[in-house]
């Protein structure tokens, strides 16, 4: 799938995003440091910010044509969101976190139904908990189960390791790689690490004070 | 207790229950405005929604009693169309306890939604949420505490007016007597051991709505 950016302006605190860029990789890193405008390419790109220009297109949906105001409503944008925080509902259960976007029937065993993305990503015994009990890891987990649940066209997956330890982050590694290969959506990986990039993205967009300054395969 | 402190006590009771129900509704959405959209007019709004709390109760009566007079613009609309008063009856007093604990329920309520963290909002949005139904199952059930904290607040708050009330709807035994206004007048007439008593209640009473509504806020905080 397609991820079309054109024509990208957002004015942000010390300078604008500009970004230009045509994205057809199914896994690609946004790689840069802390700062660099990264996250607020994600939230514009999911429609939480309001550029100044922009024309979105994902495949052949376009989301935003600041032209023609045209602006696709965050909550049809069928677009997965973990944010660095993860942003799980404190006052849910980790079930009723993984049904609240759930577009499938409950027992369906389809690749975006409850049943399979829970056993991908092996949080079955997790559900009954509360999710502020678990530990980083599954957090993490059900952050990311939650978005595939609600049958995402992209995963959009900001920073989604940074808080967790060495340790934790080989063990996360292989689930977000098993979600690359197994749900076969679009993912953009925004990191700082490039170690992650090199075990999870085909490629990278090296991001500089709001411009994307060179692209890299990975081999 | 006497028949009459207990008629009088429910009645309080009563009408400051009624008024924060019937500012529910505007208060949540008063304050959701204030914390979490940007407009023209919003400081205009959050000063006249705060005036009663600033200005002097008698003021906030006398403006109310113009309105919903026999002879002002609402209170002469309904004696005319629905041949009822407002003023000087159980009505006028639920109108005054409604506009002067107005305020208190809305700064508790925006307070608790500006500390909801918007982004658990955003993502809620990300996984296909409209508006409402972010609002009632994730903005509101996180800010809970701080609204029933809110409506204790301006329940205690309704317990104990007096300016306004007096002004609205005077004082007419069993009919618009409230808890305070029924002090100042056992007072007045030399009915020291029946104005004791009433304190008594009265302290009582709002004891437990602010000590309860400090319970609610100390748990949200604790979460």
């Amino acid at each position: 799938m397609n991820l079309l950016l054109k024509n990208i302006s957002l004015p942000l605190a010390d300078f604008s995003l500009v970004v230009d860029v045509e994205i057809q990789n199914q896994s690609t890193a946004i790689f840069g440091p802390s700062g660099a405008g990264k996250t607020s390419l994600l939230d514009l790109i999911a429609g939480l910010r309001h550029p100044r220009s922009a024309f979105v297109q994902l495949g052949d949906r376009v989301l935003t044509n600041t032209a023609t105001r045209t602006r696709v409503p965050t909550r049809h944008r069928q677009i997965g969101y973990v944010p660095q925080d993860l942003a799980l509902f404190p006052h849910l259960s980790v079930e009723q976190n993984l049904l609240y976007g759930c577009k499938e029937n409950r027992n369906s065993n389809s690749l975006f139904g409850y049943e399979h993305v829970t056993q991908v990503l092996e949080i079955g015994p997790l559900v009954s908990r509360r999710v502020t009990n678990l530990s980083g890891g599954e957090k993490q987990r059900v952050a990311l189960a939650r978005a595939l649940l609600a049958s995402p066209q992209i995963l959009l997956l900001d920073e989604p390791l940074a808080s967790l330890d060495t340790m934790l982050k080989s063990k996360i590694i292989p689930y977000l790689a098993r979600i690359r290969d197994d749900f076969k959506i679009p993912m953009l990986y925004v990191t700082h690490d490039w170690a992650e990039v090199q075990a999870l993205c085909a490629e990278a967009l090296i991001m500089e004070r709001g411009r994307i300054v060179r692209r890299e395969s990975i081999l | 207790m006497t028949a009459e402190e207990w008629q009088l006590l429910s009645f309080t009771a009563w009408v400051s229950a009624l008024s924060t129900l019937i500012i529910l509704p505007f208060g949540l959405a008063t304050a959701w405005l204030l914390a979490r959209r940007n407009w023209p007019g919003k400081s205009l709004v959050e000063t006249v929604v705060s005036l009663p709390l600033v200005m002097p109760p008698v003021a906030t009566g006398l403006i109310l009693l113009k309105i919903l007079g026999e002879r002002g613009p609402v209170g002469g609309f309904f004696y005319r169309h629905f041949n009822f008063d407002i003023a000087f009856t159980w009505r006028g007093v639920l109108i005054a306890l409604a506009v002067m604990s107005f305020p208190l329920l809305v700064r508790s309520t925006r307070l608790a939604f500006e500390q909801v963290n918007p982004r658990l909002e955003q993502i809620a949005r990300t996984l296909g949420a409209s508006n409402t139904r972010v609002f009632w199952t994730i903005t509101l059930p996180l800010a809970s505490h701080g609204v029933v904290g809110g409506m204790l607040l301006g329940f205690a708050r309704a317990l104990g007016e007096f300016g306004a009330t007096i002004m609205v709807a005077g004082y007419i035994s069993g009919k618009t007597a409230t808890l305070s206004t029924e002090i100042y007048h056992a007072f007045n007439n030399g009915e020291d051991a029946h104005a004791y008593r009433l304190l008594g209640f009265s302290v009582a009473l709002a004891f437990i709505a602010v000590w309860s509504s400090e319970w609610f806020m100390r748990r949200k905080k604790s979460r």
